[in-house]
Parts: C-alpha cells; sequence; structure tokens
C-alpha cells in the first residue's frame, strides 16, 4: 500500500510543476508593468523602482522562475502586493472557514444524495425516480451564486430566519452553525444532484448483476440485498464523482462565500481580482491546482479502502 | 500481369442511427428543452424590435421601481427598464454560450484526434498539457484568464473556450483511440489514404455523436461561466446588459428591491434547464445502454 501510494505521488509531480509552470507565465503575460499597475499613474519612479526590485521584476524572467520554483519548495506562497503580509497567513487564516463549508456541503450531498439515488434506481419509474431527476436537473442547473442570491432572498431578506451576512461573529456553536447553514445548503443542493445521479446510474447497473440475483435466490431480505451488497459497489463511482468535482466544488465554494459575504478563500481571491493583486491570485491558483492533483491522488487511494482488488495495482 | 482494382465502400453511419433519432424526435424533455431554447433565441435576435425600451435608457421613471403596466419587470437603479435588459442580456449569454463551445469543440476535438490517432510522444504531451489545465478549477481559471487579458467580449469567449478545450481533448482523444482499433481504418490505411483523411474523413464523422452530446452539455456550462464572470464584475463591460451583470446591479439593492436580482437569475435558471434537458435526452439516446 506504502508503495502505491509512493507511486501515485511520484506520478503527480510533473502534474504539479506544470501548474506551477503554467501559473508563473500567465501572471507575467500581464499587460503593462504590474509596479504600475499596483501603485497606480501617479507613483513616483523611485516608489516603482523599489516595487520592482521587491518584487524581483528587474531579474531575467528565468532567474524569477527558478526563484519562484524554490520558494514553493519551501512553502512560501509570496507576500500579497496590497497588504505586505505573507498570503499563506492570509490563507491560513480563513481556511478553516472554507474546509467547515466544504465538509457540511459534502455531508448534506451524502446524506441526501445516496439514499434519494438508492430509492431511484430501487422504484424506477416512482415517485422517488422522479423526484431524483427533479433535484439532479435543479441542482445541476442553478450557477451557485443564482441559487445563493434566491436562498438570500427567500430566507434571509423574506423569513429573516438566518442572517444575510454569513460570518461567523463569535464562538458560540448555534450562532455558527446559523451563519454556515445558509452557504452549506446552496453547495449541499449541487452535490446533493451530482451524488443522485451517480449513485442511481450506479445502483441501476448493480441490481442486473448476477450477484445480486444469487443473494437475492438465496433468500437474503431485500433491504440488505440493495444496502450492503448492491450500494458497497456503488461506493467506487461515488468516491470518483466527488472526487472529480471538487474543482466544480471549490469554483461553487469561492461564489458561495462572495454571495453570502463569508470569509474564505473565496473572498481572498476577488478581493485579489478588484486591487489587482496578482501575487496574490498566482498563489492562490497554486493552491487551488494542488488541491486538486492531491485529490485525485487521494481518490485513488480511497478506491483502495472501498474496494479491497484495487489495492494491489 | 494485369492491374486489378479492388473497389472498396466504406460507410461511416452507424446502423443505430435511425433509432438515436427518433429517440430524441419523441422525448418530451428535449423537446420542451429545444422549444425553450428555440424561444430564447427568437427573442435574443429580435431584441432590437421585441424589446419595449432601449436598455441603455436612463431615468424612464422613479429608481428601482416595482414592476407596473409599463415596465413588466420593474427598472433598475438607473431607471432602465430591466424586461428590455433581460431581453438584449440573451444576446451576450447565447453568444457566449454557444461561440466558446464552438471553439472549444472544434480545437480540443481536433487535437484530441490527433493525440489518439498518432499516440507515442505526441499523445503523451498533449496528455499531460490537459492533465495540467484540467488541475485547476474551471471557474477559477475562467476568472484568472479574464483578469489578465482583460474583460471584453472577445476575451470572455476565449478564456471559457481555453476552459472547456480539455475536456473535448480527453474525449476525443479516448473515442479516437477507441477507433483506430476498427477493421475500417485498417482498411483506409491498406488502401493508402493519408494520416490527414483517416483522421477527418472517416474517424471524425464516427465520434461526432459524442462530441456533440457533450457539446451540447457544455453550452450551459459556458453560459454559467459568463454569468458568474459577470456577477463577480468581470463580464462584459457596463453599459452592455448582460444576465449576470443585472444580478451584480440587483445584489447591491437586495434589501430596496429584490426583484431586481430575482428576475434575471430566474432567466438564466430557465436557459439552464432547456439546456440540459437537450443535454440529458441527447446523452441518453446515444447511449448504447440506456432502455430502448
Amino acid at each position: 500500500m506504502l508503495r502505491f501510494i509512493a507511486k501515485r505521488l511520484l506520478f503527480a509531480i510533473p502534474t504539479l510543476l506544470g501548474v506551477l509552470t503554467l501559473v508563473f507565465f500567465l501572471v507575467r503575460i500581464v499587460p503593462g508593468d504590474p509596479a504600475l499597475v499596483v501603485l497606480g499613474d501617479q507613483a513616483s519612479p523611485e516608489a516603482l523602482a523599489n516595487l520592482r526590485e521587491r518584487l524581483g521584476l528587474n531579474k531575467p524572467l528565468l532567474v524569477q522562475y527558478v526563484d519562484y520554483l524554490g520558494a514553493i519548495a519551501h512553502g512560501d506562497l509570496g507576500r500579497s502586493l496590497t497588504t505586505n503580509r505573507p498570503v499563506m497567513t492570509d490563507m491560513l487564516a480563513v481556511l478553516p472557514n472554507t474546509i467547515e463549508l466544504t465538509l457540511a456541503s459534502l455531508l448534506i450531498g451524502l446524506v441526501g444524495g445516496v439514499p434519494l439515488g438508492v430509492l431511484a434506481a430501487v422504484r424506477r419509474g416512482g415517485i422517488a425516480d422522479w423526484l431524483a431527476r427533479i433535484v439532479s436537473l435543479i441542482g445541476l442547473s442553478f450557477p451557485a451564486f443564482v441559487s445563493g442570491v434566491l436562498l438570500l432572498v427567500l430566507f434571509a431578506i423574506q423569513f429573516r430566519w438566518f442572517p444575510v451576512i454569513s460570518a461567523p461573529r463569535s464562538g458560540d456553536i448555534l450562532e455558527r452553525l446559523r451563519a454556515l447553514a445558509l452557504p452549506a445548503i446552496n453547495l449541499g443542493v449541487i452535490m446533493i444532484a451530482y451524488v443522485t445521479r451517480v449513485t442511481r446510474s450506479g445502483m441501476l447497473n448493480a441490481l442486473s448483476q448476477d450477484y445480486v440475483r444469487t443473494a437475492r435466490a438465496k433468500g437474503v431480505p431485500a433491504r440488505l440485498v440493495v444496502w450492503r451488497h448492491a450500494l458497497r459497489n456503488v461506493l467506487i463511482p461515488i468516491v470518483t464523482i466527488i472526487g472529480l468535482n471538487l474543482g466544480v466544488l471549490i469554483g461553487n465554494s469561492v461564489l458561495t462565500e462572495i454571495v453570502f459575504s463569508r470569509p474564505g478563500l473565496g473572498k481572498i481571491i476577488v478581493n485579489a481580482l478588484n486591487t489587482r493583486d496578482y501575487a496574490t491570485l498566482q498563489a492562490m491558483m497554486v493552491v487551488f491546482a494542488f488541491a486538486i492533483v492531491i485529490t485525485n491522488v487521494l481518490t485513488d487511494l480511497v478506491y483502495g479502502l472501498v474496494d479491497p482488488r484495487v489495492k494491489t495495482p | 500481369m494485369s492491374p486489378t482494382t479492388t473497389t472498396v465502400t466504406i460507410t461511416n453511419s452507424p446502423p443505430t442511427r435511425i433509432s438515436t433519432w427518433s429517440r430524441i424526435r419523441t422525448s418530451p424533455a428535449v423537446l420542451a428543452g429545444v422549444a425553450i431554447c428555440f424561444t430564447l433565441i427568437v427573442l435574443a435576435v429580435l431584441a432590437p424590435w421585441i424589446a419595449p425600451y432601449d436598455p441603455n435608457r436612463q431615468g424612464l421613471g422613479i429608481q428601482l421601481a416595482d414592476p407596473s403596466g409599463a415596465h413588466w419587470l420593474g427598472l433598475d437603479s438607473f431607471g432602465r427598464d430591466v424586461l428590455s435588459r433581460i431581453i438584449w442580456g440573451a444576446r451576450i449569454s447565447l453568444w457566449v454560450g454557444v461561440v466558446a463551445t464552438l471553439a472549444a469543440m472544434l480545437v480540443g476535438s481536433t487535437i484530441g484526434i490527433i493525440a489518439g490517432y498518432f499516440g507515442g510522444t505526441i499523445d503523451r504531451v498533449i496528455t499531460m498539457l490537459t492533465d495540467i489545465l484540467l488541475s485547476f478549477p474551471q471557474l477559477v481559471m475562467g476568472l484568472l484568464l479574464v483578469a489578465v487579458l482583460g474583460a471584453s467580449l472577445t476575451n470572455i469567449i476565449l478564456a471559457i473556450a481555453v476552459t472547456a478545450a480539455p475536456a473535448f481533448i480527453r474525449l476525443a482523444r479516448g473515442s479516437t483511440l477507441a477507433m483506430r482499433e476498427r477493421d475500417f481504418i485498417d482498411a483506409g490505411r491498406a488502401l493508402g489514404f493519408s494520416d490527414m483523411r483517416i483522421m477527418f474523413v472517416h474517424v471524425a464523422p464516427n465520434i461526432l455523436d459524442e462530441i456533440i452530446v457533450m457539446g451540447s452539455l457544455w453550452v450551459a456550462t459556458a453560459i454559467r461561466t459568463e454569468s458568474t464572470l459577470a456577477f463577480i464584475g468581470l463580464g462584459v463591460p457596463p453599459p452592455t446588459a448582460t444576465w449576470g451583470g443585472i444580478i451584480r446591479e440587483g445584489f447591491e439593492f437586495l434589501n430596496d428591491n429584490y426583484l431586481l436580482a430575482v428576475f434575471p437569475s430566474l432567466a438564466i435558471l430557465i436557459t439552464m434547464i432547456a439546456l440540459n434537458l437537450i443535454g440529458d435526452g441527447l446523452r441518453d439516446a446515444t447511449d448504447p445502454r440506456a432502455p430502448q
């Protein structure tokens, strides 16, 4: 198992290097002088020269690239152009909020999506199947900011059940949950859509397999056949769909954080966009891409846990 | 020795096509989706004649006015007619959605077919580059590209096409790999057809079904991305009306008149549902495992 993990991580290295290279050059094709962009037209030549010096912009491109790779290897994501704080510090300060939101929405997705998908497959064409279709159509149709705005209008402005600004102000657990509820539901519905879809099609496939017929012929209760025998084999596609959709989840959590004014990685990105803070943007792109590449490796590892046949590649 | 002449006929159409087409035509979901999309396209094309007011004319009445007989969906914070702006916004959304997807389809599929057909080093390099592009969240990549290139209609289309292309590269590559092993490709090679001819005359039409199905699903994603960029403030610059842009304005005045954000949201929603109905219907119809 350890060798498998090491091998998968090793394979991820060229992709990670490619990610770093792409981000580096992408940010450097910004038209104009980044120092001028940050300081504005009114800046004195000395201030511009100072900033260029600080950012290393006066060095040759190749030297900048090597410096940048070296810094990343040491876990240094650089400093924000606007606040001059290390991006890592800013990021770690809000990361728990984003993780909290992501986990809550994953939980909603699994708790809502798996049973709905299973029922839809077992009673194909029935009420549960129609409900599953409608839920997944709606979940996949709503852009996250549209559903966010509509949830906000309905539950925070009309009914006043939840706060309009979902930034947890105190450590009180109830307060935190109330602030988390709407954003988590917003992201959760999208997760339910993905999970329901893949569970339904996976269960339909599993239920037509020979081993299910054998179990039924042996007299295993229907409930056990569905929930223990068949569902276990659908776990792999469910894990895959969650792993593969991490990118979608990240994009949607960025939007959700903006709509609900929740501190998190999304807010950092949008602030960086608005202030043209390319150093922070570059760092955030690296963080997101690394998260996705590493999740792909983890997804492979989880296969081994849910399906013993995958353990020895 | 006298030369011998051999005639070989290579057909491209798989025998299932008729049943696929009839399944598409009789699916109520697809028909509903097509009807909604057709209406939207008509509205977008005829916007100059259908829209009751000039979408950019300010001061038509009280700012943020509620819906009324004169302004069915009310007025925005500049006193502009919201209905007219939503009708004109359909032009931007549909144009970006279709053009960006077509560009991604064309470029992505061509690269994918080349990778799958030639294999070897070309394939490895293309696959690695695709993996790198797929490592970025699609939306965040789009945001960065538009931020770097500058927000304009062309750059938005370009950014969305770049984020969509890897999916088409992957699909076309996989399908071409499977197609390469088929007898009719060997036959083409034996007849001395050029690689170009085999790739684009014989392989491409046979994988077109799958590419079109994915394209239909990507139009929705492209429209979603465009409206999202506009919502974040990276859309086609004002005063051009875009759905995401109207929601962005409405979002600032949620407490005064939330309808300003709700109406364009519904427009996006209806479009997304219609496109997903078509995409899902096409996918079900072309899926050989689907019940007949």
